[in-house]
Formats: structure tokens, sequence, C-alpha cells
């Protein structure tokens, strides 16, 4: 029995993976919970959209680090992100122009914006393909991490390591800081009170002069906001490549499907539950039960109730589950 | 009735035309993937096949005279189905006596089954190294100048066991090369005594690989064995072990080994072994020496197996008298093996005169060519370790 070790190796292999996994999902689920609650659309493009604005975050940062200019211990790409939420918020601006404000006009139901926003999701992989390239893109720099394992283990003298990599930390604390700004503006302000009412009900707020082309851009701008951030946080902890970020869509809809689509809220609390539980369900638990239970009943499998092959079906599972049992998701957003 | 009279009449002429061609032209089908993903690799293995033909076409030891004209088709490594029409197309149309590939496995093996073995032709592969392809049903028609990974295998486990490390964890990349080659390793290694606390695949491409180096982390062991790709999911394993803590020490296949591995991780690998193919022998230098001359790259990868898998081929020929591979293919193992003289890159023509005089060879060229078991390449692999952040060879073995 040792509960300290055990509790490090929890941390090492579980939470703090965990923590870091489901704030970027959070932050990509609040973008797709956004264009749902205003716009009324699932947007299957919202991955590919990550990737264009960490795309041009990366070409920024290079230019940044060309010209010798660095963050100190932070990574350099923090600096460049306005450029990418820039050169994003531009991307998603001139497609809403194009392409969607020619469906919206003519009220198509939601699910033709479906298959529309699918069409655009080809396109914006083909534009981040053309530009960059499909391969994976490294423009991590500074510190790598806040405490290594090695150091903790002299520092306190336990077994077990415990490792915190600077960008797990800076994605938490740019996660807070997005969230409270994004309540902030959604409740406070008057731009994010008729955007709220715009959601609610938009024959209402239209005849209380709410101009319904403003809601639509400042909703734009604020998508292209988040994407941009999620995917640099993403890729600055893990890697950046243009089809992992496809294939995060999945986890990112089921976070936002499982907390209620449509509440901002519930796309936080969704992203946490669907990290926690793809990590959770496919570690390992033997050491962890190794420190915890008596010598005696100590297991000798690895106590894995899932292979890592499986991680992605974690998400599907939850979704259907939720889908069955909860269609509106766990804080009552719009049922599916 | 009819049908089958046609086509036992198609047969006989084509039969014939092959005998006719016997005098003075000898097809030689070159089966590499000249598309797809090893395409980079497959014009250098090409022009080596094609710089040993050249090398024997027209003398007159050979065939008497006979010119040998090389056929190329595309194996595209992945598709088994366009593998097979094109051998099947060589094979059936231009008539070649033998067939130089293919290269990656899963097509070899499909060729082998579907085409060369119902058509009696001989194969040799330089390239494909699934230790599947041992046991392959091949009548004695297949074989190799590439080592199987079983091998391989057993070099690293044996490294390992050396070294004194008892346990260990195995992470391989999901196909049949990783898979392969992880199974080969794990039975040398418990052979030895050691013990594989978990071998996990893992697949390429991903953007994280905390979940299964956690995996990994909890069944423990002294090293982690990463079999994969240096530029691809392998690193992501070193990457994610390195920052949790979970290893230190790692034991490496031949596809981690590169300026790649040492570039992105330095001196956090000091003290972790490697192997790959490679051999001491003189031939090697040799064979780079002429290619660079021909204007081709000798030291790509497979391109001097390819040069010795045409030579066999054809020496096996001149030996015999015969294009008919149930007769030349009895003769491939022993002028791959001593005794005899050795014979290196560029010697074709000595070979020729040995062979046509009744004297023994024993062909060495390019790869130290050491046929064994049922027809493949002993394997000659450099053993590496990496210190202060570079890789260096240590022996061979």
């Amino acid at each position: 029995m040792d509960l300290l070790n055990a509790f490090i190796v929890l941390s090492n292999f579980v939470l703090v993976p965990a923590i870091a996994y489901g704030a970027q999902l959070a932050i990509g689920a609040l973008g797709v919970t956004m264009v749902y609650g205003i716009l009324r659309f699932s947007n299957f493009a919202h991955g590919d959209t990550m990737a264009f604005g960490t795309m041009a975050t990366i070409i920024a940062t290079w230019g940044l680090q060309a010209a010798g200019i660095t963050f100190g211990p932070l990574p350099t790409a923090l600096l460049a992100i306005p450029v990418g939420i820039a050169a994003c918020a531009a991307l998603v601006l001139a497609t809403d122009r194009v392409v969607y404000r020619f469906y919206r006009a003519q009220k198509v139901v939601p699910v033709i914006m479906v298959i529309v926003s699918i069409g655009v999701m080809f396109i914006y992989n083909g534009i981040t393909r053309i530009i960059l390239g499909p391969d994976d893109q490294r423009f991590a720099d500074g510190e790598r991490f806040i405490i290594s394992a090695r150091d903790f283990q002299e520092m306190t003298g336990l077994e077990e390591g415990l490792a915190i990599r600077t960008t797990q930390g800076i994605t938490l604390v740019v996660a807070i800081i997005v969230v409270v700004a994004l309540f902030w503006f959604l409740n406070r302000t008057r731009t994010g009170k008729s955007m709220r009412a715009y959601s609610d009900n938009e024959d209402l707020a239209l005849l209380s002069g709410i101009d319904p082309e403003r809601v639509v851009r400042v909703t734009w701008l604020i998508v292209a906001a988040l994407a941009t951030i999620a995917g640099v946080l993403y890729g600055l902890d893990k890697s950046y490549k243009p089809f992992t970020y496809f294939q995060l869509l999945l986890p990112i809809f089921a976070a936002a499907i499982v907390g209620g689509l449509g509440s901002p809220i519930g796309a936080i609390a969704g992203g946490f539950v669907i990290a926690f539980s793809e990590v959770a369900i496919t570690y390992a638990w033997k050491r962890v039960l190794e420190y915890t239970l008596p010598e005696s009943l100590a297991p000798d499998s690895l106590v894995q109730l899932l292979s890592t092959d499986y991680k992605f079906a974690v998400s599907f599972v939850i979704l259907v589950i939720v889908l069955l049992f909860r269609p509106t998701g766990l804080f009552r957003g719009k049922s599916v | 009735m009819k049908k089958l009279l046609m086509a036992t009449a198609a047969t006989a002429l084509t039969a014939g035309t092959a005998y006719a061609q016997d005098a003075e032209s000898v097809p030689l089908g070159i089966l590499l993937s000249f598309t797809g993903p090893i395409e980079s690799l497959t014009p250098a293995m090409g022009s080596g096949a094609e710089m040993a033909i050249s090398e024997v076409s027209e003398n007159e030891n050979f065939l008497g005279g006979a010119a040998v004209t090389p056929v190329r088709g595309d194996a595209t490594c992945v598709d088994a189905a366009a593998a097979t029409a094109a051998a099947e197309r060589m094979i059936t149309s231009e008539g070649v006596v033998g067939i130089m590939g293919a290269d990656c496995s899963g097509v070899t093996t499909a060729v082998l089954a579907n085409v060369a073995v119902p058509n009696g032709v001989a194969m040799i592969s330089p390239a494909a190294t699934s230790p599947a392809l041992s046991s392959a049903e091949d009548n004695g028609l297949f074989f190799r100048t590439a080592p199987s990974d079983a091998r391989q295998g057993q070099v690293l486990a044996s490294i390992l066991n050396e070294k004194g490390v008892g346990s260990v964890a195995v992470t391989y990349t999901n196909n049949d090369y990783g898979k392969g080659f992880a199974d080969a390793f794990q039975a040398a290694f418990e052979e030895m005594g050691g013990e594989v606390t978990l071998s996990a695949a893992h697949e390429d491409g991903k953007a994280d690989y905390s979940a299964e180096v956690g995996a990994l982390a909890s069944a423990g062991g002294d090293a982690l064995v990463v079999l994969g790709y240096v530029d691809q999911g392998g690193a992501g394993v070193i990457q994610a072990a390195l920052d949790t803590g979970a290893f230190d020490t790692f034991a490496f296949g031949d596809g981690m080994i590169g300026d790649a591995l040492t570039a992105a991780f330095g001196s956090d690998l000091d003290g972790s072994i490697g192997t790959a193919p490679g051999s001491e022998n003189e031939g090697g230098a040799i064979f780079a020496e002429m290619a660079s001359e021909a204007g081709i790259d000798g030291t790509s990868v497979y391109a001097g197996e390819s040069y010795d898998a045409a030579a066999l081929l054809l020496l096996a020929m001149a030996a015999t008298g015969s294009t008919d591979a149930t007769e030349y293919s009895g003769a491939i193992m022993d002028i791959a093996n001593a005794p005899g003289e050795p014979i290196l890159p560029g010697q074709l023509g000595d070979a020729l005169q040995i062979l046509a005089d009744g004297g023994e060879i024993d062909y060495q060229g390019a790869s130290g060519v050491e046929l064994v078991g049922s027809g493949e390449a002993a394997g000659s692999y450099a053993e590496y370790t990496i210190e202060d952040g570079a890789l260096s060879v240590v022996g061979y073995r």
C-alpha cells in the first residue's frame, strides 16, 4: 500500500494528460456549439478550420523565429496566435459570404447545411495541404517541461516520476482565460446578449431590431478564434498534422453533443468527460493497483479495459449512450 | 471441348516461341514497385538488376551467347491484384524465364502463390523480409537476397540478452513488417530466458502516443523495444516515453535507425542500442563504385541485393544450361554458397567462364550473399549504440 506513489502514477499517465486533452477538446467543442446554437447547423468543417488556423499560426511562428523573436521560456507560437486568428477569421468570413449566406437566404433545412459544411471541409482540407503539405510539423520551442519526471523524482525522493509539460500548463491557463472571456462576452456585453437572443428565438430577435448579419459575423469571428486557439494548443502539446485534426472532429462532436449542443457550459463539461473516458478506459491500471492493493490482491494482468487502438471508439460509445438516454445532453442543449 | 483445344494449341504455341527464343534472347522479369510507398527506392533497385543483366548478356559462356532482355513490371507494393496481373503479363505475353522481385512482402507472397508457382517460374526477391515467406509453399522456386526479419529479431534479442536486460516491453508498427518482427523478437528473447511484459502495436500517423506509452509503462520492463519507423509513430512513442519518464533505455529495429532519430532526441537516448542490415564485405564498396560510374546510387537500400538477385538467376541458368526454372532453380543454392571461387560484383564474366570450365563458384556479390534455410539471405546486421547523442556501429553479427 503506497497511496502517494499510486497518485503520482495516476497523475502522470491519466490526470495530467486527460486534463490537457480535455481542455483542448472543450475549446474545440465550444466552437462547434457556437455554430450550432446561433447558425443552427453542425459544422463538419470545424476540424479543418482548426487545421487552417494552426497552419497560419505555424507560418507566423516561423516568421518570428526567423526574425529572432522568441517568447522566453514560452512557445513563440503564443505570440503568433493573433495572426492565425486573423487569417482564420478571414477564411471563415469569406466562406460565409460565398457559401453559407446563399443557403441561409434560402432558409434551407439544417441537414443541407451539414452537407454544405462537409463540402467546405474538403476545400479547407485541400487549402491546408496545398500551403503547408500533409506532413508533421514541429513548431514548439521554449522550455519543454515545467517539471520533468527525473527532476520530480530527485526532488521528492519518490519512486515514481511526474512530468508536467509546459504546453500542458499553457493549455490549462489559456483554456481558463478563453472560457472566462467568452462567458463574460456572452453574458455581459450588448453584442453577446443579442447573440443569445438570436439563438433563443430568431424571429423575436429580428423584431427587436437585432441585425442578423452582424450576429453571424461576430459568431464566425469567435469561432475562428476558438478554432485557432484549440488547434494551436493541440499542435503545441502533441503534434501538428492536418489529418489528425480531421480525426479530432469525432471527439469534439462527441464532447459538444454529450454536453448538450448549443450549451457553452455543456461543451466544456463534455470535453472533459470525453477526455477522461478515453484516457481512463484505455489506460492499463496495473501499476496503480499494485500500489493501492495489498500484495496478495495485486493483479497479474494489465487491467486494461480496452486496447489503445480503440481510443476513438470510446467517444463513439459515449455518443451513442447519450443520444439513446438523454438526447439533449447533460446540460439540456438542443436535441440533435 | 473446342475451347480446350484452342487453349492447348495456344499453350503449345507459346511454349514453342519460348524455346525458339532460347538461342538468341532470354527475357528476365524485373518486378518492382515503381509506384507506391517505396517508389523512391525502386529506380536504383531496377537499375542495379539491369547492371547484372548487361554484364551477362551476350557473353559467349551464357547459353551460347544469348542476349538477356529486362522486362519491367510494376508491383505497386500494396495492390496484390495489380502485382499479380503484372507478373502474369510478364510470363504469358513476354515469356520471362525468371523474375527478379517482387519487393514488398505482401505483393511478393501474392505473386509467388498466384503466378510463379502455378507457372513454374523462379523468383528471387531482393527486399521482401517478412518471416512468413520462409514457410510459403514455393515448390523450391522462391529465394531472397534479403534476410528474414526473424533473423533480425534473434540478433536484437541476443544483443539485449548479452547486455543483461532481463525484461522488456515491445511496441511495433501495426503492419506485416512490425508484427512479424515483434513476434520473431519475442520468441527469440523468451527462448533466451528474457521476459516480454507487453507486446503492443501502435498506429502510425497519430498526434499523441501517451496512451500507448501509459500501457507499456504499466507493464514495465528494463527497456522499451521500438520496432517502427523513425519518421512515423516510432518517434512519437519515444517522445511520450521520455516525457513521462516511463523508459529511458531503448532498443531499435532497422526502421528506427537513422539520423532523424538522434537529431530529434540527441543524448536523451544514450545507452540505447539498435540493429540494421549491414555488413563489412568488400562487395558493397565495389558495387557502389560500379553503380556510381553507371550513374546510379549504389548505396541506396536494396540496390545491391537487386544486383545479386538478377545475377543469381542468370548464373544458375548458365550453370545448368537451361532456362527452365524447374531445372535451374536447384542450382541457385550451390552457386550462392561455398565451396567455390568467390565472385564479387563486376566478376560475372569470370564466373561464367569458371562455370563453363566445369568449376564451382561461391557468389558473394554486393551484399555478401549466403543463402540459408529455404533459400533466404542469412543476413548480416550492424549493431549500433547511441553515445553522446550519436549513432555508432560497434560490430557486425
